[in-house]
């Protein structure tokens, strides 16, 4: 019994050392960035770019904002983050809805051709939808930024998993109470998967937020810059001021960071979804 | 008025006919149990009144309205699910009251109308009471017992004051204590109540200690409607005697002898007199199966065949002894205080006439 407890606390020991060094090496780079933000450029390569501040300047937060004209970018990032979490929770919970308790033709063949597209990656359909997005006359707009993501396979997936967990009996019970499919999906289905549903929704926004490739590819105008294009034009700014760069890229990171903090838990209960049995 | 009246009712799935041209009338006030064996098709028969499920052919009536086409909300019915079918993330109280929310009542000032919710309060606080449920209102079903969750699930079908409550397999996820306590109540709250009962099960000790009358179904097909002791004493055919009774009807095939204007049945090198049982006299040579209850076979001296005692089951109160009779096993049940049998034995069996059944070996069907 003893060693059975003495060999138990040794392996959690061993278990939180090694999650620990993990951790110290997801973290490092974080570390640096801050480092790297508040101290002053020349000083902190005269000082051999050691791991810790040189000569901290605290105002570097305020000047990447002013000077990268971060106001305007967070908004336009929150307006088409918030446009494309929404529009995504909507469709993909009806979608997933339909693929999981109506009854229609080639349901199964719709399903597997719309988790196709996840093969896809952005590259291969990025330049007809530009050319699409073009045509519309949406380029440096918020449609043009947003429309391209309202439907997701991955989003219809993940709730389709936790929809399937629901008896077929609630169902039944919720027409004999004179419910109809858009009660039941209110009343009864997103309820009972919220965890499923949050944890899209987290997902939905960090990939939303973080979004590269298509802004750079459907905005040409200053002013229709997201905030991880914004900070392209921070960074290649001269080494001088190399520390504005650093400092917004952490601004620009801090919404994530908040979300994470605040819903890790939701996060893994919904990623973890149909795949253990509980 | 609430009836429920199958008129040449047919369900099918795709090329599966699940019931096939079920005519079939529950009374008003009546308990009736559909009985079968499962993929019988007294669920899908269940669903259809409900709503569940569409007709596929013949006609379907609660009261005197025909309802094939009449959505489930607006049948005026109530279903106990066998999962009970409770909405895990809302309280007992909500889930009884859950009826109320979205349907139209008559509340006796001539149009139908919402209840508001006081009404609805009032008629869940009914409904909780009558099931004893008050203490646990506020709690979600993850927080109740199995037989607390079933009567969560009725309170839930009473609260609208159906036309009729339609049931499946409500007691199978009960414990058999539980089971046989909640039978009892069943049968008290449909009198209470005094409301149209249609109850699915397989279990035939359900079926036979609640039920008014039971219908009993296979492959679809109605074989037989009738009260409990009606169908197990006379039983229209050959299913219906295997199915019901436990252990089942002993059935042996045989042949018909007529000599001297005697009749008797052959069984291997045995016979046995069946003079009179048949309405009209059965030919010589006919081939039947005869079939004698397990209660109903008697050990006597002047017995007419010999069986071979093959092993003793006692249950306490009574035994059942196996036995060979001309190579077909049967059964043969006694009081725990008969006269001891062994294995070996070779007993002399007779049977009362008035209960012996006979059975065509083709159709199936009863011959006497």
């Amino acid at each position: 019994m003893a060693t059975d407890l003495h060999q138990a606390r040794w392996k959690k020991g061993a278990w939180y050392a090694g999650l620990g060094a993990l951790a110290l090496l997801v973290l490092f780079p974080v570390y640096m960035t801050i480092v790297r933000a508040l101290s002053q450029p020349r000083a902190y390569v005269q000082a051999g770019q050691p791991p810790w501040p040189v000569h901290p300047e605290w105002d570097v937060f305020t000047r990447a904002f002013t000077d990268g004209d971060l106001g305007r970018k967070f908004l336009v990032s929150a307006v088409v983050t918030v446009c494309i979490v929404g529009g995504q929770l909507i469709t993909a919970t009806l979608a997933a809805y339909a693929f999981t308790f109506l009854q229609f033709p080639f349901r199964r063949l719709l399903f597997f051709v719309f988790m196709a597209t996840l093969m896809l990656p952005i590259e291969v359909t990025l330049i007809p939808n530009v050319q699409t997005i073009r045509s519309l006359g949406w380029l440096n707009s918020y449609p043009g930024l947003i429309t391209p993501f309202l439907a997701t396979a991955f989003g219809t997936f993940l709730l389709r998993q936790g929809f399937r967990g629901i008896p077929r009996d609630l169902l039944d019970a919720s027409q004999l109470d004179g419910f109809g499919h858009l009660a039941f999906l209110r009343r009864v289905a997103i309820p009972v998967t919220r965890p499923v549903v949050a944890s899209f929704g987290v997902i939905a926004f960090l990939t939303a937020w973080n979004q590269y490739t298509w802004p750079r590819a459907v905005v040409t105008e200053g002013r229709w810059e997201t905030i991880q294009i914004g900070l392209r034009t921070v960074a290649t700014q001269t080494i001088d001021r190399n520390n504005v760069g650093f400092a917004a890229a952490l601004l620009a990171a801090l919404p994530i960071l908040l979300l994470l903090i605040f819903l890790q838990r939701q996060l893994v209960r919904g990623l973890t979804t149909g795949a253990v049995k509980g | 008025m609430s009836e429920v009246a199958f008129d040449g009712v047919t369900k099918r799935f795709g090329d599966v006919t699940a019931v096939d041209q079920l005519t079939l009338s529950i009374r008003d006030g009546e308990f009736m149990v559909l009985l079968g064996p499962s993929g019988c098709g007294k669920t899908t028969a269940l669903r259809m009144v409900a709503g569940l499920e569409t007709v596929t052919e013949g006609t379907l009536r609660i009261g005197d309205r025909v309802v094939n086409d009449v959505e489930a909300k607006d049948r005026d019915v109530a279903m106990v699910f066998q999962s009970y079918a409770l909405y895990p993330h809302v309280t007992v109280a909500k889930n009884i009251e859950s009826p109320l929310v979205a349907r139209r009542f008559d509340t006796g000032d001539g149009s139908p109308r919402k209840l508001t919710s006081a009404e609805r309060a009032e008629r869940v606080t009914e409904a909780a009471a009558a099931l004893g449920l008050t203490d646990l209102l506020g709690r979600k079903p993850a927080a109740l017992s199995g037989g607390q969750r079933q009567r969560v699930a009725l309170a839930r079908a009473m609260v609208a004051r159906p036309a009729a409550f339609l049931m499946d397999e409500p007691l199978s996820n009960l414990d058999a204590k539980l089971r046989a306590q909640t039978r009892i109540e069943l049968v008290e709250l449909h009198e209470r109540l005094a409301t149209t009962f249609v109850y699915v099960t397989h279990d035939q000790v359900e079926a036979m200690t609640m039920a008014d009358r039971i219908a009993v179904l296979s492959d679809g097909r109605l074989q037989q409607v009738g009260p409990p002791q009606a169908v197990y004493d006379r039983p229209h055919n050959l299913f219906v005697a295997r199915f019901i009774g436990s252990p089942p009807m002993n059935t042996v095939p045989g042949t018909v002898v007529r000599s001297e204007g005697a009749t008797s049945v052959r069984l291997g090198g045995q016979s046995i007199e069946v003079e009179g049982l048949a309405a009209e006299p059965l030919a010589d040579g006919t081939e039947v199966i005869i079939g004698v209850r397990p209660e109903d076979l008697v050990v006597d001296a002047a017995g007419q065949v010999e069986a071979e005692v093959r092993a003793v089951e006692w249950l306490g109160h009574e035994r059942l002894v196996v036995c060979d009779l001309a190579g077909h096993q049967i059964t043969i049940r006694q009081a725990a205080g008969d006269d001891p049998v062994a294995t070996g034995d070779v007993l002399p069996l007779t049977a009362d006439p008035a209960k012996v059944h006979l059975f065509d070996p083709d159709t199936t069907e009863r011959l006497n």
